[in-house]
């Protein structure tokens, strides 16, 4: 490093955050630039936004990201793909199953193997136990942005109830490594299915009890109903997607449009809602929770018998009885965890619904046991761009609202 | 290790008899109707005498205002200590302070960026006199999952107190972490793990070159991040 | 997705409207792909709008290193009515990693052409606000390119914990 400072530095420590009038507006009009620096109790996350302020009237701003930036994409470069699955599962923090899904589902494009219909069920099973999970995780941090703490208890007292349920089919709470490229690393557990019922039982009782606390109370319509209001044809220009853009009325799931992993076999709706104010987008995610509810029952109704994972041992391990008697077995165990499978050269890019919008993963292989280039096309990376659109000429604490119903997770926004 | 398991018995009459006693002996001390002797043996019953530094760690060990510094993965399962299922509130530590000026401890938890780092220390430099850190997970303890261009241990920039490992730990894991940090600002932290076992002597020494001919197994490899003028195992 | 006749079709109006653009296509695995020349991809993704793929679903960078060119740009269309998804494949140089902007056309590219400009150092011509974004903005170099080092951090022990410079202790 040079002993100057560079250009950056320098121009960074000219900025002032003063108040400048702005020539012919009278005192009242002046624009403020301030901070809403990445350590933040409203922003979700390490979020940096410059705010112009007029007054309480946000006139600008401009989201500076990066403060999580972890080179996962780079990282998983240097591994073999089986070890690129733990990597990428830490991307979205909130939806762990579904960056496995994602990347997963581009690995078996390319290999071109066939995932067992049991395993198909098992994921979808656990990509909704994680849905709703994350959903409660949102709803009960946007609460408390907007002051009604107690829905919070209530939301981590269910997601414990999720949580409880992973570490028993996986043995983690977050970040599982359940999925595998194949199908799952293992079978569920005795009981297991009568517990996702019983949970999914309560858990339509107690979204009823959030609605009954949220869905009329005064405060919370005055504080959601018409703020934050962006219209569908700038969202579609923006490429947001996911409950923002079903909020304006846009019925677009990637789960109806084309269907993966079984979706097709189950019967439920899409909620969309009409304005696409906050209260329209809070109202989407809270009815997801109950078809998502639904999938699982019907997936467990449904469940059929068969193997965890596709029965290419190439590609999956063998299971621990047969290395005892098969020669076969064996080296192919061997083979895989050292070097790990090598995959076709090829381009893939697969999208997934994820609880924020549309999930990608594109993997490119160069024939050897690890991926050339793995990018997910994250959500909420793209969806932060609607944050100019929605905060302009709204006062700051409807775009704390804003900010809390766009539900960014940081960690896919910098990967 | 012999258990005994009992059945609580209502108070007898002698114990309720007892009571009453010292029930009637507060209410005399109350009026102040003992004589000077007795009245000095009633109090060394009933008071403890410590030093200010004792005190003060209590005081300040069980009232621990942690930061709201929540940066990754494990931001959430720090978010759910004060949850109903492992409630930190019984310790008295549940009221996270957005403000560093209000907090005394810093849970910094998650995985730390070059872009974040200059933050985070500006965070604690803000931080008043007395306080610690907890780095809770393996991305801000050592490199973690990622071992990277991107991201920075926080030893490197601030003195942490104690590190939690976990990807991410479990509630109860860092529930133990910031026990152990209470304990160790009482003054009885931890031994480490080789007084407790008696294993004083059993350090890994590296031989460098300015010490030849000391015997060591470098058990950590790494092509480019290891500095190349340490020598790594020479048997 | 369209079919290998569907996509020979879009091509071959893809030609006739932007002579020279097009240099190849491909379908595998069921996703086609047209391979475009970086000068004219404004406008074969303006026609491929006008078509029906009016969603940019993903904007990412490649770096095909050791192959050359070696920088690329995937742009991932999407017809929302017809569930067709179209690839539109550039590849740059190294000493000329410049692409036309498309963030007039979709507002949505803003953020990851930044990103690919941070990662891969492709300059995208046009751009309101070209600087990095994820990286720290005087960072020198574009870590995702394969031929940037990994990095990292020795990990911490007691052993080397003297010795690690910056340990604050």
């Amino acid at each position: 490093m040079s002993t100057g400072l560079s250009d950056y530095r320098r121009q960074e420590q000219s900025i002032t955050y003063t108040a400048e009038a702005t020539g012919e507006m009278g005192l009242e009009q002046e624009l403020l630039t301030i901070n809403m620096g990445p350590h933040h109790p409203s922003t979700h996350g390490v979020l940096r936004l410059i705010l112009t302020l007029e007054g309480e009237v946000i006139r600008d701003i401009k989201p500076v990201i990066g403060y999580v930036h972890t080179g996962i994409e780079k990282t998983a470069e240097q591994k073999s793909y089986w070890k690129v699955i733990p990597v990428v599962e830490r991307m979205d923090y909130l939806s762990y199953y579904f960056n496995a899904m994602a990347f997963c589902s581009a690995v078996e494009k390319l290999l071109e193997i066939e995932v067992p219909k049991r395993a198909q069920y098992l994921r979808v099973i656990h990509m909704e136990l994680n849905r709703i999970m994350s959903h409660l995780v949102w709803l009960g941090t946007s609460c408390i942005d907007l002051g009604a703490i107690g829905v919070w208890w209530y939301c981590f007292r269910e997601r414990e109830a999720v949580l409880d349920l992973f570490e028993m089919s996986s043995g983690q709470r977050m970040h599982t490594r359940y999925f595998q490229v194949g199908g799952v690393i293992e079978d569920i557990p005795a009981g297991w299915a009568e517990r996702v019922r019983r949970f999914t039982r309560t858990m339509r009782t107690r979204a009823d009890q959030y609605a009954a606390l949220l869905d009329r109370n005064e405060i919370f319509l005055q504080r959601m109903r018409h703020t934050g209001v962006v219209d569908q044809r700038t969202l579609l220009d923006l490429g947001v997607t996911g409950p923002l853009l079903r909020a304006t009325g846009h019925p677009w799931d990637l789960r109806k449009a084309a269907p993966y992993s079984s979706y097709e076999d189950f019967r439920f709706k899409i909620p969309v809602g009409t304005e696409g104010d906050n209260y329209d987008r809070y109202r989407v995610r809270h009815a997801e929770i109950y078809e998502s509810c639904d999938i699982i029952d019907q997936a467990l109704e449904g469940l059929p018998e068969g193997p965890h994972i596709t029965p290419d041992r190439k590609v999956a391990l063998p299971p621990r009885h047969e290395l005892a008697t098969s020669m076969e077995a064996l080296i192919h165990h061997f083979k895989l965890v050292t070097e790990g499978f090598r995959v076709p050269p090829g381009e893939v890019y697969a999208p997934i619904e994820s609880p924020r919008g549309e999930l990608g993963c594109f993997v490119r292989s160069d024939g050897s046991a690890k991926p050339a280039r793995v990018h997910m096309r994250d959500p909420s990376f793209v969806n932060l761009q609607m944050t100019a659109a929605a905060g302009r000429d709204t006062y700051l604490a409807d775009f704390v609202a804003t900010l809390a119903m766009i539900d960014p997770v940081l960690g896919g926004v910098d990967r | 290790m012999e258990i005994t398991r009992s059945k609580l018995a209502a108070p007898s009459e002698s114990e309720r008899e007892a009571f009453r006693i010292q029930q009637l002996r507060a209410r005399d001390m109350l009026r102040g109707d003992i004589p000077d002797d007795e009245l000095e043996q009633y109090v060394q019953e009933r008071v403890l005498t410590t030093t200010l530094e004792r005190a003060m760690a209590w005081a300040r060990s069980n009232s621990l205002f942690p930061a709201t510094f929540g940066l990754a993965c494990c931001a959430i399962e720090m978010m759910s200590i004060p949850g109903s299922r492992l409630d930190i509130g019984r310790f008295g530590f549940e009221a996270f302070r957005a403000s560093p000026r209000q907090a005394d401890m810093l849970i910094l938890s998650g995985r730390v960026s070059i872009k974040m780092a200059p933050i985070v220390r500006r965070i604690y430099d803000q931080m008043l006199e007395p306080r610690w850190t907890i780095s809770m997970g393996a991305c801000c303890s050592s490199m973690g999952v990622f071992n990277n261009y991107a991201l920075v241990p926080a030893d490197k920039f601030l003195p942490i107190d104690v590190h939690v490992p976990g990807c991410p730990p479990r509630p109860e894991a860092l529930a133990h972490g910031i026990l152990k940090l209470r304990a160790k600002i009482q003054g009885n932290g931890p031994d480490g793990w080789r007084r407790r076992y008696q294993a004083v002597g059993t350090e890994e020494v590296v031989g460098d070159s300015d010490r030849p001919g000391v015997n060591a197994i470098n058990v950590f490899q790494s092509g480019a991040t290891q500095d190349p003028g340490q020598e790594s195992g020479r048997a | 997705m369209p079919d290998p006749t569907g996509l020979e079709l879009i091509a071959q109006e893809l030609r006739e409207r932007h002579p020279g653009a097009v240099l190849d296509t491909l379908h595998f695995r069921g996703e086609a792909t047209v391979a475009v020349e970086a000068r004219q991809v404004r406008e074969v993704l303006v026609t491929l709008r006008e078509k029906g793929y009016d969603f940019l679903s993903s904007l990412h960078g490649v770096d095909y290193y050791p192959e050359e060119p070696r920088l690329g740009v995937h742009y991932q269309l999407l017809d929302m009515s017809a569930v067709d998804r179209i690839c539109v494949k550039v590849r740059v140089p190294l000493d000329d990693p410049h692409v036309p902007s498309v963030v007039d056309l979709w507002p949505g590219a803003n953020h990851p052409e930044r990103e690919v400009y941070d990662m891969f150092g492709v300059v995208f011509d046009g751009h309101p606000d070209l600087r990095r974004i994820l990286m720290p903005e005087d960072y020198e170099g574009h870590p995702q390119r394969r031929d940037f080092p990994i990095g990292g951090e020795p990990v911490i022990f007691t052993y080397n914990e003297d010795k690690i410079p910056g340990w604050s202790r």
